[in-house]
């Protein structure tokens, strides 16, 4: 057996261990981006992080909030509601809990009883026991958790890699549109995946 | 079958029986009067009431300046400058009109509100009580005198129409008393325009016809192929034959509740635990009403005699437990609105705006998820505080921190800008999707290393080529603006004048910088 074949059967069997009882069931996900998360779309009760863009959070809660699902953000208070709203984000399906202090986790952990996506900006590095913790309750709850910043037990990783902006010049026109490049690094895949978005 | 139904309530009233005796009690201004009673201004004060920029209604003293009903608003503040002007607020010259109708009901039962400040009632029973119909009239008079409203007037005529003319007249005396079959002599000589109906009364005058006795002349089967029905009844009230019956208001039972304490209670848990029945209570007496609350005013009262009181909004209604959370919440205070600082004496509670039952009711299974997230929100918000909840709704402006309002949950949104303006100068789609709240200071140089600055006209010294914001340097590729807005500028304390440049940096993120008052601020990021 070739160490490829190896390392792959192995990451296979790693991920059987890892979610013996992880939810199959899937949210609705922007197109663009299901091609590219582990699984072709973003799965009930796992976590997913995001690097540093509002920009692709909002694009990945576009596509659940206009099917229906609740929403809510803990800890960016710098969340644009009209951008939000301008990539189809429901807005009285939204909740926003933009300086928990703190109780951060704990109020990740009671929005995850009733919504069903909830976005989160850990303060800081959350300890591995209430990590494990609150994965149990999404799980549970089938809620998703979508990460801004690292996260230990995170699925899938999803960043901005490349940005080109239309419509803006040396001193005349204005931001228009947007072609980015979304790059996706999983625990599942070896290589990172990546795909143009225009937005 | 609804047109059969009205031809036969008007065939009733053509051959309606004599039309009965009626009391119209009249309060001259009552616009007026209510603002002065709300707003506790004096009472010879020149007040106007306006409505879509024009004289509504204005005190007898603003009269004599020469301020009149259907003034623009800059004319009669040019005859009067110093008149105060107050717009035109018809909930609370209704609520204002309750106390009034509350007190004459004490005399005389069953009274129809034609309009606050105006209400009509049958005037037999009251005159065989008191002993004649100019008795009443005066007892009647006696009440108002004492409810502070000494400016009403009373007409008895037969109808409501012919009343309320009557009672409408300026004339010396407070009572006028039409004789019973006079009515159509009194209205005889009166102008077309007393029956309130503008294209008929010009119909009419062209016709060569001025007077109601005129219009009440004409053969009334011409009038009615000419004009229709509703000519047909107005030509009936021109002639004093005003059939309508006095349909009496049901008096609005008092949802009002509240308890007292004693001694004080001064800790917010035992306060809350007190309420709980007085909270049920509440509710239950609005379900026998079949109504629910909406809006709920909550009124705290301490033992130093300070007293809170809020209104509470809620978007779909009020539960016992939610009237709780308030009170609770309404304790605690917040960073604008202070908590009381001792114990608590008096909590009262009382419906600022209900609605039907039948609009709220949950389905048969309830409402599944709504209901669940609203309980742990509300959970939530005990645990981290009223105001850490929020949702979020598009407001109106031109800043990207504007554009955005956010409501604690269990509120209902509402907007201090109105965002369905058109807010010449706001900012072109896409919106930025990181906004900062409150904006952060940087420096914007030129390629030579010079800070840019901005002309009065609005432009900037040079092209930004880099931007330095705490330490951390932006190199701009390439950038638009700047776009200058000059907001409430008749207003020094909140004008404000800001020139904004959008920026896209070498990594491709598009940045929102703004200038005021010489310095710059990153406003929004559009990562």
């Amino acid at each position: 057996m070739s160490s490829v074949a190896l390392v792959a059967e192995l990451r296979e069997r790693i991920q059987q261990i890892q979610s013996p009882d992880l939810d199959l069931r899937t949210l609705p996900t922007h197109p663009a981006l299901a091609e590219l998360l582990p699984g072709g779309a973003l799965r009930v009760g796992a976590t997913y992080s995001v690097e540093s863009s509002l920009t692709l959070l909002m694009l990945l809660l576009s596509a659940p909030s206009a099917a229906g699902s609740w929403c809510g953000v803990v800890g960016i208070p710098e969340f644009g509601i009209e951008a939000a709203a301008g990539f189809g984000i429901a807005l009285d399906r939204l909740v926003l809990v933009p300086s928990p202090g703190d109780q951060w986790l704990a109020a990740t952990g009671a929005l995850a009883d009733a919504l069903n996506v909830i976005v989160v900006k850990p303060p800081k590095q959350a300890s591995d026991s209430s990590v494990s913790r609150l994965s149990a309750r999404l799980r549970k709850r089938s809620a998703t958790l979508i990460v801004l910043g690292s996260w230990p037990q995170s699925e899938a990783m999803l960043s901005l890699t490349e940005s080109s902006w239309s419509g803006i010049g040396h001193g005349h026109g204005h931001l228009a549109s947007r072609e980015v490049t979304v790059t996706v690094t999983s625990r599942f895949n070896s290589r990172p995946r990546s795909a143009k978005v225009a937005l | 079958m609804a047109k059969p139904k009205t031809l036969k309530r008007h065939a009733a009233e053509v051959t309606g029986a004599a039309p009965e005796r009626v009391m119209v009690v009249h309060c001259p201004d009552w616009p007026v009067l209510a603002a002065i009673r709300l707003h506790g201004m004096k009472q010879d004060a020149p007040v106007a009431i306006i409505e879509t920029g024009r004289v509504y209604s204005t005190s007898a003293s603003a009269r004599e300046e020469g301020v009149q009903r259907g003034l623009k608003l800059r004319e009669a503040q040019a005859r009067c400058p110093e008149l105060i002007v107050q717009s035109r607020r018809a909930e609370e010259e209704a609520r204002s009109f309750e106390p009034v109708l509350v007190g004459l009901e004490e005399f005389v039962p069953n009274i129809q509100v034609l309009r606050p400040g105006t209400c009509a009632m049958k005037v037999r029973g009251p005159a065989s009580y008191y002993g004649g119909e100019e008795e009443a009239a005066l007892w009647l008079l006696d009440r108002l005198d004492e409810l502070g409203v000494s400016s009403a007037r009373i007409g008895i005529a037969d109808g409501v129409f012919t009343a309320e003319i009557a009672a409408r007249m300026r004339r010396p005396g407070r009572i006028h008393l039409i004789a019973q079959g006079a009515s159509a002599g009194f209205l005889a000589p009166l102008a077309i325009e007393a029956l309130e109906d503008d294209k008929l009364a010009v119909l009419l005058k062209r016709l060569g016809i001025r007077s109601l006795g005129a219009f009440a002349q004409m053969d009334p089967d011409a009038v009615r192929d000419r004009l229709g029905e509703d000519g047909a009844r107005l030509q009936r009230l021109a002639g004093g034959l005003d059939s309508r019956m006095i349909q009496a208001r049901t008096p609005p039972t008092d949802l009002a509740r509240s308890i007292e304490f004693e001694p004080a209670i001064d800790r917010v848990d035992q306060v809350a635990f007190g309420v709980r029945s007085l909270a049920d209570d509440f509710i239950a007496g609005l379900i026998a009403q079949k109504l629910v609350c909406t809006a709920l005013l909550v009124e705290l009262e301490s033992d130093r005699a300070e007293v809170s009181s809020r209104a509470w909004l809620h978007p779909r209604s009020f539960s016992a437990s939610d009237v709780v959370d308030r009170i609770r919440w309404q304790l605690q205070g917040s960073a604008n609105e202070p908590s009381l600082n001792a114990g608590v004496v008096a909590v009262r509670l009382d419906a600022e705006s209900v609605d039907s039952i039948g609009n709220h009711e949950q389905g048969l299974f309830g409402t599944g998820p709504e209901e669940r997230v609203h309980h742990s929100l509300s959970r939530l918000q005990g645990m981290l505080g009223r105001t850490a909840v929020l949702t979020a709704a598009i407001g109106g402006g031109r800043g990207p921190a504007d554009r955005c309002t956010l409501v604690p949950w269990g509120e209902r949104t509402l907007h201090d800008r109105e965002p369905n303006q058109p807010w010449p100068g706001s900012l072109p789609q896409p919106a930025p999707a990181t906004v900062f709240n409150p904006p952060r200071p940087v420096n914007v140089f030129s390629g030579e290393g010079v800070e840019i600055v901005l002309d009065d006209r609005g432009f900037i010294s040079d092209s930004p080529a880099m931007v330095s914001a705490g330490g951390r340097n932006i190199a701009v590729s390439t950038w638009a603006g700047p776009w200058t807005t000059e907001e409430r500028w008749w207003d020094a304390k909140s004008a404000s004048r800001s020139s904004r440049l959008q920026i896209v940096d070498t990594a491709g993120t598009g940045w929102l910088l703004a200038i005021e008052h010489g310095r710059w601020w990153i406003e929004a990021r559009y990562d």
